[in-house]
C-alpha cells in the first residue's frame, strides 16, 4: 500500500537524514495528526498565543536536540520531559521537519 | 487533489456491504445519494464544544473539498477549563466566553439548532427545529449527560437553585453569585461524582480556588467535599500539599473538609441539605454534580454501549477513526467515548484531530491514520498564582500479547517521568496554564 510504503520510508529514511518530499502529493496523515497534538499547548501549527513558546520555524537540528535533551533530562522542563518521553527519535525528526516549514 | 462524485463512490464501492466497521469503509459507507453539493462528501458535526469545533476546523483545514455542517444550539462557546477561576473571582464570564464567528466562516453550513433524532441507516439527522440533514459521516461530540435522577430530589425545580456548574455558562455565573452572597462563616458543600466523570482533577481544583477566595474574602468559611469515590482521583499528593500549605489542611483551622465514600444520594433545595448513605450535610451554598454518561445524542444514535455491544453508558470506538464499533458512519469524540483517557478538553481536542485526519483519508479512498498518538495535559490551579499538571501520552496498539488483532485497537499509556505529574505547585506552571488556555481556545475555535 502506498501509505504504508510512505510511512516506512519515513521511519527508515528520516533517521538516515533523508527527506521524503517526493511523497508530498499524498499528505502524511499520521505526521500531521501527531504534530497537531502539540497544538493545544503550542498553538495551531506551533504559533503560540503566549505563555508557552512558539515551535514553528525552528532550525531542525535545534528542534531535535531540544526534544532529545527533554527526553534524557539534560534540559530541565516543567512538562516537556514528560511529553518527549512518549515519542521516538525518528518522530522527533519528523516533528522538526513538519514545524520547520510552518 | 480531490475526487469527484463518481471517483469517490467508486473508491468506496469496493467495500459497500462489508459488515465490519472502521478500516476501509470510505466516506459514504452505504452511499445513497445524500452527499454534499456537487457530489462532495458531506460530514455533519453535532456539538461545537472542544471536540466538535476542533474536528470541523481541522477537516476544513486539511481537506477543504469535504463539505462540513455543524449543528450547535448555543450562541457562544463557554469554556469549562478555567471556569473555576470565575467561581473564585479571578476571571469574569467574558474571559471564558467566545464567539463562533471564525468557525462559522470556515465551515460550509452552520445550523443553530439541536439534534433530536438520527436515522443511521438512511443517514439523516432531524433537528428540534424540524430540519432534515443528510450526511455521509456524522461526528457526535455532545459531551456528557448529567444523570440528575440518580440523586433523589434533584428535579427541575431543585435545579433552579442547586447548581452543578459542570457545564460552563449560566450555571457558572449563578454559582459565583451564590458564593459571593454567602456570609463569612458559611459552609460550601460540593460533591464529586462517581468515576468516570468529566475532568478528574476538576473538583479538587474547584475546592482549591474557592478556598483561595474564602481565605481572602470570608476567612471563617468552610468547604465540605462529598466525594463518591474512595479517594482523590487525580494529583492527590499535589492537591494535599497545596491544601496544607495554603488552607490549613491537617490542622483544626483546615478550610477544606474532605470526605471520601460520600456519594450524595439526595438533595433538598429548600433546606440546602445534601444526603449521603451515612449523613445529612447542611450547607449555605450547595453544589451537587451528579453521575454522568455519554451525551443524549449518542443515545439517539444507539452508540452508547458496553464493549459487548449491549446498552451501556459510554461509546466504544475504533481508536484509528473514532467510528462507533457498532454503528457504521457514526463517529464519537470527546467525553462521550469509552476509553482509558481522562475526560478532558485537551483529549477532546486531540481525539478530534485523529478523527478529522482519518475522515480526510477515508474520504479520499485511503486507509485511516496508522498508529495514532494522542496526549493529554490537565493543568489545575491551586491558588490565584500557582498550578500543577498531569500529562499522559497514549499510543495505538492493535495486537494483544498472543499476536491476535484487538478489534478497534487499544491506546497504551506510555511510561512518563514522575508519572506525568508536576513535582510541586509553581508560579511558572500557572503562566503555562494561561498559555495552554489561550492556545487550546484558539486552536479549537480558529480564533
Ligand atoms: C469545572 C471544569 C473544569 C475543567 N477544566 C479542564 C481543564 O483545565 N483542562 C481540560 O483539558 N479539560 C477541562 N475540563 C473538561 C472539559 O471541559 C471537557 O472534557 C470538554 O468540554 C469535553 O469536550 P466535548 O467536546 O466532549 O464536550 P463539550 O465541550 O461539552 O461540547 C459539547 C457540545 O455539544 C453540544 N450539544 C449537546 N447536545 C446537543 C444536541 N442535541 N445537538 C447539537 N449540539 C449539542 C453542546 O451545546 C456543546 O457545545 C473541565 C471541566 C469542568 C466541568
Ligand atoms: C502541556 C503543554 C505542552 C504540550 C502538549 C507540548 N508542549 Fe512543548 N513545551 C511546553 C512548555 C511549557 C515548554 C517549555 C519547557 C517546559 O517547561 O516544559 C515547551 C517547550 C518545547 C520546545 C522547546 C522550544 C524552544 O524554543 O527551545 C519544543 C521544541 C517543544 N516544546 C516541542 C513540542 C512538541 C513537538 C510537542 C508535541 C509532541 C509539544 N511540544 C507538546 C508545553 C507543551
Amino acid at each position: 500500500m502506498k501509505k504504508t510504503f510512505a510511512l516506512s520510508v519515513l521511519a527508515l529514511g528520516l533517521s538516515a537524514g533523508l527527506v521524503s518530499s517526493t511523497f508530498a502529493a499524498t499528505p502524511d496523515a499520521r505526521l500531521r495528526q501527531m504534530a497537531a497534538n502539540c497544538g493545544y499547548c503550542h498553538g495551531t501549527d506551533g504559533h503560540s498565543r503566549g505563555g508557552i513558546p512558539d515551535i514553528n520555524n525552528l532550525p531542525r537540528e535545534y528542534f531535535v536536540n531540544q526534544m532529545k535533551a527533554f527526553k534524557d533530562g539534560s534540559r530541565p522542563a516543567t512538562v516537556m520531559h514528560q511529553h518527549a518521553a512518549g515519542y521516538t527519535d525518528s518522530e522527533f525528526e519528523a516533528f522538526a521537519r513538519y514545524f520547520a516549514t510552518r | 487533489m480531490s475526487l469527484n462524485r463518481r471517483q469517490f463512490l467508486q473508491s468506496s464501492a469496493g467495500v459497500v456491504g462489508v459488515a465490519t466497521v472502521g478500516s476501509l469503509s470510505g466516506c459514504a459507507t452505504q452511499a445513497p445519494a445524500v452527499t454534499g453539493k456537487k457530489g462532495r462528501p458531506k460530514v455533519v458535526v453535532v456539538g461545537a464544544g472542544f471536540g466538535g469545533a476542533t474536528c470541523a476546523r481541522y477537516i476544513k483545514m486539511w481537506e477543504p473539498h469535504i463539505e462540513v455542517t455543524v449543528i450547535e444550539p448555543n450562541d457562544k462557546f463557554v469554556s469549562c477549563p478555567t471556569s473555576n477561576d470565575v467561581l473564585a473571582g479571578y476571571r469574569k464570564m467574558d474571559d471564558i466566553t467566545f464567539g463562533y464567528n471564525n468557525l462559522q466562516g470556515i465551515v460550509d453550513s452552520w445550523v443553530k439548532d439541536s439534534m433530536s433524532a438520527i436515522d443511521t441507516e438512511k443517514k439523516v439527522i432531524t433537528t428540534a427545529g424540524g430540519k432534515k440533514i443528510p450526511y455521509d459521516r456524522v461526528v457526535l461530540a455532545g459531551g456528557v449527560e448529567l444523570l440528575f435522577n440518580t440523586v433523589k430530589g434533584y428535579d427541575a425545580e431543585a435545579q433552579k437553585t442547586v447548581m452543578h456548574a459542570w457545564k460552563a455558562g449560566p450555571q457558572t455565573a449563578t454559582l459565583r453569585a451564590q458564593l459571593e452572597a454567602m456570609p463569612d462563616g458559611g459552609v460550601f458543600v460540593m460533591s464529586v461524582p462517581m468515576a468516570p466523570y468529566r475532568c478528574p482533577p476538576g473538583p479538587y481544583e474547584r475546592a482549591s480556588l474557592v478556598a483561595s477566595y474564602f481565605k481572602k474574602a470570608k476567612p471563617k468559611s468552610k468547604i465540605i467535599i462529598l466525594d463518591g469515590n474512595q479517594d482523590i482521583a487525580s494529583k492527590k499528593g499535589l492537591f494535599l500539599a497545596a491544601w496544607k500549605k495554603h488552607y490549613g489542611h491537617g490542622t483544626p483551622a483546615a478550610m477544606i473538609d474532605y470526605r471520601p465514600n460520600n456519594m450524595p444520594s439526595s438533595v433538598n433545595a429548600k433546606t440546602r441539605v445534601v444526603g449521603t448513605e451515612f449523613d445529612e450535610v447542611k450547607g449555605d451554598v450547595i453544589n451537587v454534580v451528579p453521575k454522568m454518561k455519554a451525551a443524549e445524542i449518542c443515545g439517539m444514535a444507539n452508540v452508547r454501549r458496553g464493549t459487548d455491544g449491549k446498552e451501556g453508558p459510554w461509546c466504544p470506538v475504533d481508536f484509528r477513526t473514532y467510528e462507533s464499533k457498532f454503528v457504521p458512519g457514526v463517529h464519537i469524540i470527546g467525553d462521550s467515548t469509552l476509553s482509558n483517557y481522562p475526560k478532558s478538553g485537551s483529549m477532546a481536542n486531540n481525539m478530534a484531530k485523529v478523527c478529522a485526519a482519518s475522515i480526510c483519508e477515508m474520504c479520499n479512498g485511503r486507509d485511516p491514520v496508522e498508529v495514532p498518538v494522542v496526549a493529554n495535559t490537565c493543568y489545575s490551579a491551586t491558588t490565584d498564582h500557582t498550578a500543577i499538571h498531569v500529562a499522559a501520552v497514549f499510543r495505538y496498539n492493535e495486537k494483544d500479547k498472543n499476536g491476535n488483532k484487538i478489534p478497534g485497537g487499544e491506546m497504551v499509556a506510555q511510561t512518563l517521568p514522575k508519572g506525568g505529574l508536576s513535582t510541586e505547585e509553581t508560579e511558572i506552571e500557572h503562566a503555562y496554564m494561561d498559555g495552554w488556555a489561550k492556545n487550546v481556545w484558539a486552536d479549537t475555535l480558529a480564533l
